[in-house]
């Protein structure tokens, strides 16, 4: 009767830059790797993000931002996270960021930040390795 | 607060977890859709159908805003397609909708197909049940993008919108005995495009030709004009909706209960189709056979489907 558990994964873009090409091509990268991916398009608000994550039960949400806004939106997503009881939700972040700024997104819970250059396999991999689907609910 | 219990006070998050292991069919959400079924009923379901990119993700956006003018609370289910090769699947219909990802009143879950025909996934009719137990008043059911004869939406909703746009006049001719069968109502969405009149011209025909629902007696289904993204005819759409409800809740007719018994049956032999075979295929394990085992020996002509199926309905079911 059980089927395999599929990973769902939202891609979001936070805050206002409209470059989405990196977005859709990890999500379609993520599709290739049989993962279910919800893809919701640019300027979401940290607010937008992290309700949609709860609603679409997701196990990873992966952040694509080009703006320099992750310093804002980065820690915001990962604060409503935990507002909500939702932290079991993983957080992973791919752009342009200054090298300085990645271990402080990482202190405040990413689990990991690809930049430029980052092959699509070695991400794929990365979340095959680290992210697991949740366990059933016992009703 | 038991599972149950916090799905009947509405928590989303409780909700979209139960959803989750509905959509992977766990047996353990066989025990809560259960005791939420009786908390059901008070929802009014709504099925938006038609090809892809005819707007219906729009669509549903400018309803739901409409319904929360009103003060009703809304759940979408928005279906799109799984990757026959991969599995996977890309799942973008609340790009349409980010208007309402903040407000509390709206609950949208995006569902892939995972090889499912029939416009629905396996799992959208128990969808449905959570979404009215939690208490949604109105539920916007937007099919994948169909062509034919994907009509599985019709039996699980109240009112089925049939979408279409300018231009898929031959089209339409063809399709004639499936899907234009559906619709309760009809919506030419993209109305300020050439041929605009043509295509409303040749669904008035249709319908003038008695090609419609034949469960619709004494309904005349109409055809409504909209630019869903300009919300143009959105309050044509509301009231056409709305005077269908109240045609099928007319009491004197029966046609509601006719409504909810179609709803029921769909249900049930859903149910049933899956729990057989599912219990089917344990109890054939159970006896140390697989089902890979069968098929190569069906491959090899050994055997054939019909035989296999036989002997282990004589021998399970007896």
């Amino acid at each position: 009767m059980s089927e395999e558990r599929k990973l769902r994964i939202l891609i979001a873009k936070p805050g206002l830059d409209g470059h989405d090409r990196g977005a859709r091509v990890i999500a379609r990268a993520f599709r290739d790797a049989g993962f279910e991916v919800i893809y919701t398009g640019c300027h979401q608000t940290p607010e937008q993000i992290v309700n949609t994550a709860i609603q679409e039960d997701v196990d990873l949400i992966g952040l694509s931002i080009l703006s320099g806004a992750h310093r804002y939106s980065f820690p915001r997503v990962m604060e409503l996270l935990k507002e909500n009881n939702a932290e079991d939700i993983a957080v992973i972040g791919g752009g342009i960021f200054p090298l300085e700024d990645i271990p402080k997104l990482k202190a405040v819970g990413i689990k990991e930040i690809f930049e430029p250059g980052a092959k699509l396999e070695e991400i794929v991999n990365w979340v095959r390795t680290h992210i697991k689907p949740r366990k059933a609910l016992v009703a | 607060m038991s599972l149950v219990e916090q799905i009947l006070a509405g928590d989303v998050r409780a909700t979209a977890r139960l959803l989750r292991d509905i959509d992977d069919h766990l047996p353990s959400a066989r025990e809560a859709l259960k005791r939420l079924y009786p908390h059901t009923g008070k929802a009014y379901v709504i099925g938006f159908t038609g090809s892809p990119g005819v707007g219906k993700s729009t669509l549903v956006d400018q309803l739901a805003l409409e319904y929360r003018k009103q003060d009703l609370t809304v759940g979408i289910l928005a279906i799109d397609p799984t990757s026959p090769f991969t599995g996977g699947a890309i799942l973008g219909d609340r790009i349409r909708m980010q208007r309402h990802f903040t407000d509390s009143g709206v609950f949208i879950r995006s569902l892939a197909t995972r090889g499912h025909f029939g416009g629905l996934t396996k799992s959208t009719n128990d969808m449905i049940t959570v979404l009215d137990a939690m208490g949604k008043d109105v539920i916007l059911v937007e099919t994948v993008g169909v062509g034919q004869d994907e009509v599985d939406v019709a039996n699980c909703a109240h009112t089925t919108v049939l979408v279409t746009i300018p231009g898929m006049g031959d089209e339409i001719q063809a399709i004639k005995a499936g899907i234009m069968e559906i619709g309760n109502i009809f919506v030419v969405n993209k109305a300020d495009r050439e041929g605009s009149r043509k295509t409303i011209r040749e669904l008035r025909n249709l319908i003038e030709l008695g090609l419609r629902r034949r469960d619709d007696e004494g309904w005349e289904p109409p055809i409504i004009e909209t630019e869903a993204l300009k919300g143009r005819g959105i309050p044509e759409l509301m009231e056409a909706i709305e005077k269908h409800r109240r045609y099928l809740t007319a009491n004197d007719q029966g046609q509601w209960d006719a409504v909810e018994a179609k709803r029921a049956r769909m249900q049930l032999l859903d149910t049933l189709r899956e729990e057989a075979l599912g219990e089917l295929l344990r109890r054939l394990e159970q006896r140390g056979q697989s089902l890979e085992e069968l098929v190569h020996k069906v491959t090899a002509k050994e055997t054939d489907p019909y035989s296999v199926v036989q002997d282990l309905l004589q021998c399970e079911l007896r």
